[in-house]
């Protein structure tokens, strides 16, 4: 058999030009011959493929947009619910943080007994000022009890119900405080009004009130403790013909965001009327 | 069971005077839905037991406030019975009768409530009281006169369905 026959050579030579095809490819000679001839085929590809996923879509989105819709309903009632939480937590949030503070003004008091109220109503008659409160005779609460918060004087109570009570603010108009001034021993009656605003009443001329002075409960009269905190002189002037000063107060207390307030429990008001001469006939 | 309705009515209405409306006030003057309600139902030609409804809105009106007890009730009477009188003579029109009735209750009620409070010893200013509470009360009550209107209309066609003559 001749070694160099013509079909010997035939494969010799083609397995020479595979390989000197392979190596001229792996060198990256053939790259711009590649990208001649698989550039268009690429191009077609693609054109193909997206069509095919453009008719794909077409005939599953669908059902794939009945379900989003009813995953996205389903998010959004969810979204909804923790919206609520959120709210209701952040109220409950807002509400320890009034309980605790009159928590903590309480323990500054220990010489008194407090019971905690939350407020659930106003007097419908708009001349008044009074509130409602959740506690009432079933919690010991009795009539003429002084109310406070954490800042100051409230008001005091003036009916009591079975589970809630009425308290008169000491902005009502015919509500009277027997105060006295931080700074000296000057001595006056706090008056509320229509308004709401809190005004001095009986208090002397040659007194030395200032803007700014601290006015706190004097206890005479037996209606409230002494010393507690009502709120600081806002002005004061001098009337030409008048015989007391007249002052202006501006309250510790914002009467109109009044959420809870603690009612002090072991404070006996005096019942002043037996005492209080009457004509004999 | 028309007149024993009025009862949850008043307490419910009663809830929402003290909790909500009592909060919303202008300048000093708040709305009255009690009164609203009490003028609409008593504009109701197929309504009969208008006054029940007033002594019910009186009696719980005057166990809460602190109003003298006898000064709500008086004044949802007066009211009623306005609303009564005007209902017999201008009913064609109760949009009209409803602002008229709500206009002269809302002057009546609260100058009836001013003199019980006066008389008490409470130190009130009359022309304050104007300004302040009547004025702005008054201006609420007649904005929120027509929505009461609607709601009681309906109230009153549940509460007496009109008979199919046979």
């Amino acid at each position: 058999m001749n070694p160099f026959s013509s079909r010997v050579m035939r494969s010799a030579v083609i397995a020479l030009l595979v390989i000197g095809l392979l190596v001229l490819a792996l060198g990256g000679y053939l790259n711009p011959i590649f990208r001649v001839v698989l550039n268009p085929l690429i191009t077609a590809q693609s054109i193909m493929s997206s069509r095919f996923m453009a008719l794909y879509d077409f005939l599953t989105v669908p059902r794939d947009v009945a379900s989003l819709n009813q995953r996205n309903v389903e998010l959004e009632s969810q979204v909804a619910q923790l919206q609520t939480q959120v709210i209701e937590l952040q109220q409950q949030i807002a509400d320890s943080k009034v309980l605790y503070a009159l928590l903590d003004f309480a323990r500054t008091q220990p010489e008194n007994e407090y019971a905690a109220a939350t407020v659930i109503g106003r007097d419908p008659n708009p001349f008044l000022r009074y509130i409602i409160i959740d506690r009432g005779s079933d919690d010991g609460l009795r009539h003429g009890m002084p109310v406070v918060t954490q800042q100051g004087l409230v008001g005091r109570i003036d009916a009591v119900f079975a589970n809630a009570s009425r308290v008169q603010l000491i902005t009502d108009a015919s509500s009277t405080v027997n105060i006295h001034f931080q700074s000296s021993s000057v001595e006056a009656l706090l008056d509320g009004s229509l308004t709401g605003d809190l005004a001095l009443d009986m208090l002397p001329r040659e007194a030395t009130v200032a803007v700014g002075d601290i006015v706190l409960t004097s206890g005479l009269g037996g209606d409230y403790p002494s010393n507690i905190f009502i709120g600081q002189v806002q002005s004061v002037r001098i009337p030409e013909n008048g015989l007391f000063k007249i002052a202006t107060i501006q309250p510790v207390v914002d009467f109109t965001e009044l959420k809870a307030v603690l009612v002090i429990k072991n404070f006996q008001p005096v019942n002043l009327v037996p005492l209080i001469p009457t004509p004999e006939p | 069971m028309a007149t024993l309705i009025s009862i949850p009515i008043m307490i419910f209405l009663l809830m929402l005077q003290t909790g909500i409306i009592s909060h919303l006030p202008l300048l000093n003057g708040t709305a009255d839905l009690i009164l609203l309600v009490l003028v609409a139902w008593s504009l109701q030609a197929k309504v009969n037991n208008a006054w029940f409804w007033a002594l019910v809105a009186g009696g719980l009106v005057s166990l809460v406030s602190a109003t003298p007890y006898f000064a709500p009730l008086i004044g949802y009477l007066v009211v009623t019975g306005l609303g009564q009188f005007l209902q017999k003579r201008i009913w064609q029109t109760p949009i009209l009768a409803m602002f008229m009735v709500t206009f002269v209750g809302t002057f009546a009620y609260q100058g009836i409530l001013f003199i019980a409070l006066v008389v008490k010893g409470v130190p009130l200013n009359w022309r304050e009281c104007l300004q302040l509470v009547v004025l702005p009360s008054l201006l609420l009550n007649m904005a929120l006169a027509i929505p009461v209107h609607s709601i009681i209309v309906d109230l009153a066609n549940w509460v007496f369905p009109t008979q199919a003559e046979i």
